[in-house]
């Protein structure tokens, strides 16, 4: 027997914003369960291949914002490196390390039951991971079996217990209490800079090791090589939607652009599924969200899911032949034109 | 219908059709907790190919967070005796993306989310693409196990007219969360929902020379 299960919220966005009057009043920050024990964080850190993910040091920086010590967690083979690397950083006050191999795909079905276990152990009142591929998978299941309602993709922490989060595609700005007495949160990694390394001299600690069995396997991967600066934490990205007619021309328009920008390369969906660029590129609701000081979109027309993915980004710059396209409405600044011209000529006067 | 609700149904309907899973599929259930408009989406479902449908009845404005929605959906998988269950892997109002691996945690079994592409093997073993930050990786899983999809997963087809009209004819039973034992107790409190700010457009220029002279001038470049 095969089972399909949906979910069905009603449209209500705008009458949460008619409430929103009526329910602010009742906004007071900490909840009794909160002040029972004393804040106590465990980030989540990320590793492959006996690397620390730097990008996950957010996490720590997150943890910080919420008061009392600090832990970060880090498990796979060949671990010492990465959790003595890791306890360097400005903030923390003890890493937590497990040594098995079984943890370096990060797979949630041994990984949950590894963080339930450690997470019992410390105490923890706030478990913190990065709204990653990692993070999205394994930190539901963990919140689940320690029934608690995790709160996902927060851009900002008011208190212990309050947190703001996008939701509709970023159309909305919601925040919210949670009343668990352990709260499991994912970060979006553009709104909490990676807590640095070099400042700290955090202990390192062992973690306990239930060494559960995972029932999946993990296979094999196939990631994008690239030079450029990686999308997700890029200082400048340009991108490039269905305009750019097909693959070749995306190639020949883009990556010149970029590399005098120094810059990374982003997509549109509609050039993602048209096969322009690859599925890692996209930029939007349902691909990267990104916050570069420089995102300039080429050929993009700017549809709400798209925005949703770069509208935090520092200047935007728009390149469409549409004068009427909807990104005109967000970019600080737009040249209407067509991009087979004008991004070669900007690409020329970038390099001089 | 969430988008990526639409990708589940569609999966649930090929592998069927091309009987990519060994034994069939016997049956294709889909289930919905909401308010009566609910129930249209299950018909829409069940004129793109499912058998038949649960519709638990919540009231308009008494949303279920995703950790209730996931212990419904164990009681509801327990009870139908499924073995797979594909879910979205977010709904595109909340954004949460949480109910699939959270249903995975209660039931102990295998999770597969964020799918590109899903293929059946021999004894029961599954083996899905999934898309993960910088490209893609595969696991292999057995049944029963849980999916989510992702957007390049399938192409969902368009409900036909008479698909539309025996549709209305497909078993659709309505319950209540009762029936499940679940209670819609909810862990976060709606302060408030605000309107983001709004970005103001800083004008457009006439040539690339103003466009690299506004980005300098920006210290952007």
């Amino acid at each position: 027997m095969l089972c399909t299960a949906r979910r069905v919220i009603p449209q209500q966005l705008r009458r949460h914003i008619a409430h929103e009057a009526a329910t602010s009043a009742c906004s007071g920050g900490f909840s009794p369960a909160a002040l029972r024990r004393l804040a106590s964080t465990l980030a989540i850190l990320e590793q492959k291949d006996g690397k620390l993910n730097h990008g996950s040091l957010s996490a720590i920086t997150a943890a910080k914002q919420i008061g009392g010590p600090v832990h970060g967690f880090v498990a796979g083979s060949s671990i010492k490196p990465v959790a003595d690397e890791a306890a360097t950083a400005d903030g923390l006050d003890k890493i937590i390390s497990v040594e098995n191999a079984a943890y370096d795909k990060g797979l949630p079905e041994n990984f949950a039951p590894l963080l339930v276990e450690n997470i019992k152990k410390g105490g923890y009142t706030h478990v913190i991971t990065g709204h990653t591929a990692f993070g999205k998978n394994v930190l539901p299941r963990v919140a689940a079996l320690l029934d608690a309602q995790q709160i996902s993709d927060i851009t900002a922490i008011e208190s212990e217990s309050t947190f703001v989060r996008p939701i509709y595609a970023g159309n909305a700005i919601a925040t919210v209490e949670s009343t668990d007495s352990t709260k499991f949160i994912t970060i979006r990694g553009t709104a909490f800079a990676p807590a640095e390394l070099g400042k700290g001299s955090a202990a390192v600690e062992e973690g306990v090791d239930p060494k559960a069995d995972s029932p999946t396997e993990w296979l094999s991967e196939d990631l994008a090589k690239s030079d450029r600066p990686d999308l997700s934490t890029a200082g400048r990205v340009v991108s490039g939607g269905r305009g750019l007619k097909s693959k070749d021309d995306f190639d020949k328009v883009m990556e010149p652009l970029a590399d005098a920008l120094g810059a990374a390369i982003g997509a549109s969906r509609a050039a993602v599924d048209s096969g322009y660029a690859d599925n890692s590129l996209q930029v939007g609701q349902t691909g990267k969200v990104v916050a570069p000081q420089l995102y300039m979109a080429v050929g993009i027309s700017g549809a709400i899911q798209h925005l949703a993915g770069m509208k935090d980004s520092k200047v935007i710059a728009a390149i469409n032949k549409d004068g009427d396209a909807p990104i005109f409405q967000v970019a600080d600044v737009g040249l209407v034109g067509d991009l087979f011209e004008k991004v070669p000529e900007l690409t020329e006067k970038l390099k001089k | 219908m969430n988008p990526f609700d639409e990708l589940s149904i569609e999966e649930s309907v090929r592998i069927r059709e091309k009987k990519a899973a060994p034994g069939g599929v016997e049956d294709i259930c889909v289930i919905s907790a909401g308010p009566a408009k609910a129930a249209d989406v299950l018909r829409t479902a069940m004129a793109m190919g499912a058998d038949r449908a649960i519709h638990v009845d919540v009231k308009e404005g008494e949303d279920l967070e995703p950790l209730t929605v996931a212990k419904l959906l164990k009681q509801a998988v327990e009870k139908e005796k499924s073995n797979l269950v594909i879910l979205g892997k977010q709904s595109i109002d909340d954004d949460a993306g949480q109910t699939g691996q959270m249903l995975a945690g209660l039931l102990g079994w295998s999770q597969a989310t964020q799918a590109s592409k899903v293929e059946f093997g021999e004894a029961d073993s599954v083996s899905v693409t999934k898309e993960v930050d910088g490209g893609v990786e595969t696991v292999k899983g057995k049944l029963p196990m849980i999916i989510t999809t992702d957007l390049r997963l399938n192409e969902p087809r368009y409900a036909s007219l008479p698909n539309i009209m025996k549709a209305k004819k497909k078993p659709l039973e309505k319950k209540t969360l009762q029936d499940f034992g679940v209670e819609n107790q909810r862990r976060l409190k709606v302060l408030k929902v605000t309107e983001p700010a709004p970005r103001q457009g800083g004008g457009k220029v006439e040539d690339v020379d103003g466009l690299v002279a506004k980005l300098k001038e920006l210290g952007a470049i």
